[in-house]
């Protein structure tokens, strides 16, 4: 195997950090509809994207593990950080409601995640570089479950539109945040890492939702207000998801099952 | 999250030539050879915790194996089938449990090199998953590579009639790796193969 160029750490870190805790929070919302969705086919769809996130969230976490070699390992990464060192967009910090919310959310966020996977596919470490070919492929299906609900709720008549109107009205003004510029992102685009600013990949996906959300008559996201805290200032839905997933390692520090 | 966790050797040697074979039995090895074949025909045994119709071989997962000459390690790499797969560590388990047999030390891990696809799945692999009621992934998984998103709507015949009249029910099932369809003519649900 020829030698690969020492990749930037501290921002490539950065792009882990920030992808890992978006699948892990998304992830850890979705399985709180274990048992309590809408359908019995939904809550199973929830449980299965659920498992798919937080393995991608276990993947990229031992990614970064191994990077900044420390002792910290998926799931210290995962369990033992603070609130403020969570680095997700704050598109995912609204808390889990109704299920219209949740829809506009994962449509959204997958909308997004695949724009930004895609110009990590083929970049120049091959460690991410190779789990992005793999994560490209499962994803495809979360779009194809968002993209057929958002229709289902935009097509209804009544309650369920409004719902995802006031859903989309709330989440909006965030849902740009997955592109929130990271501090090091110009080393990235240099190590060809990363194939475009996120500014370009944002634009790129405001492209790519635009028809959907013309064709449904949706109001298409605002911009996002000071992006560069977009990834910062979680707020009090979050403190309560992070008392929840943090529970069980709380209780008993260093257990093993 | 460590059941799932699966950690990348990001300095993986990649030196060693992939199945050499032992020139010479040495005095320590209890075993005259033992070649790349002989390790895997010993996984052909080792069947998939979620689909126990299929050995890690017809699931297709085995992606390199490597005999060291001087009967050193046994080294097989395995690539997931889905990134998050629960089972991962349980068919590492298995794995080595089964390699100990050669009284060598076995190295297991779990690489993204290159995708699994369902393409992997052998025809023998097929063929039992068919024979279990579940759908083996069609053709049309090339479409979806491609990237259709809804491809896999039609022609996933059903396994319990053979009709091709069947729609899709939920995109997600029970594992990962599957989802659920329902026969319009025998009027059965059925899982089928998610193609990835």
């Amino acid at each position: 195997m020829s030698a690969v160029a020492a990749p930037p750490t501290t921002a490539l870190a950065e792009l882990l950090r920030s992808m890992a805790d978006d699948e892990f929070v998304i992830g850890f919302s979705d399985s709180e509809w274990t048992g309590i969705a809408p359908l019995l086919e939904e809550d199973v769809a929830m449980s299965s994207l659920a498992q798919d996130e937080l393995g991608h969230a276990a993947a990229l976490y031992g990614l970064l593990a191994e990077l900044i070699g420390t002792d910290a390992d998926a799931d210290a990464l995962a369990y033992d950080r603070e609130p403020t060192d969570f680095r997700h967009c704050r598109l995912l910090d609204h808390g889990r409601g109704d299920w219209a919310m949740t829809i506009a959310r994962r449509f959204l966020y997958d909308t997004a995640d695949v724009v930004r996977l895609e110009a990590l596919e083929g970049g120049s470490w091959p460690p991410l570089a190779d789990l992005v070919a793999k994560l490209v492929r499962e994803e495809r299906y979360h779009r194809m479950h968002a993209g057929a609900w958002l229709d289902r709720l935009a097509r209804s008549e009544g309650e369920a539109r409004d719902r995802l109107l006031a859903a989309l009205a709330e989440l909006g003004p965030d849902a740009g945040t997955v592109f929130s510029p990271l501090p090091g992102e110009p080393a990235l685009l240099e190590a060809g890492i990363l194939a475009g600013p996120m500014a370009e990949l944002e634009a790129r996906w405001r492209g790519a939702i635009g028809p959907t959300f013309a064709n449904l008559d949706l109001s298409m996201p605002p911009p996002v207000h000071d992006p560069a805290r977009g990834r910062l200032d979680h707020g009090e839905p979050f403190r309560w998801l992070w008392g929840e997933f943090t529970s069980v390692r709380r209780s008993d520090a260093g257990a093993t099952w | 999250m460590s059941e799932s966790g699966v950690q990348i050797d990001v300095a993986r040697i990649r030196a060693g030539a992939v199945g050499g074979r032992p020139a010479a039995a040495t005095a320590a090895s209890a075993r005259p050879s033992l070649d790349e074949a002989a390790v895997r025909d010993a996984l052909a045994e080792v069947m998939d915790p979620e689909l126990p119709m299929l050995s890690v071989v017809d699931l297709g997962i085995v992606h390199r194996v490597d005999v060291a000459a001087d009967g050193g390690p046994i080294r097989v790499e395995i690539l997931p089938t889905f990134v998050g797969c629960p089972a991962l560590e349980l068919i590492k388990r298995s794995i080595a449990e089964r390699l100990a047999a050669f009284g060598r030390p076995v190295e297991v891990e779990a690489t993204f090199e290159i995708p699994w696809t369902s393409e992997r799945i052998s025809p023998a692999g097929r063929g039992a998953l068919l024979a279990a009621g579940i759908a083996p992934p069609g053709p049309d998984s090339a479409g979806l590579a491609v990237g259709g998103l809804i491809d896999l709507e039609p022609r996933v015949p059903c396994p319990h009639c053979g009709s091709r009249r069947t729609t899709l029910e939920n995109v997600f099932g029970p594992t990962q790796c599957r989802t659920i369809r329902y026969c319009a003519d025998c009027r059965q649900p059925f899982e089928a193969i998610k193609p990835v």
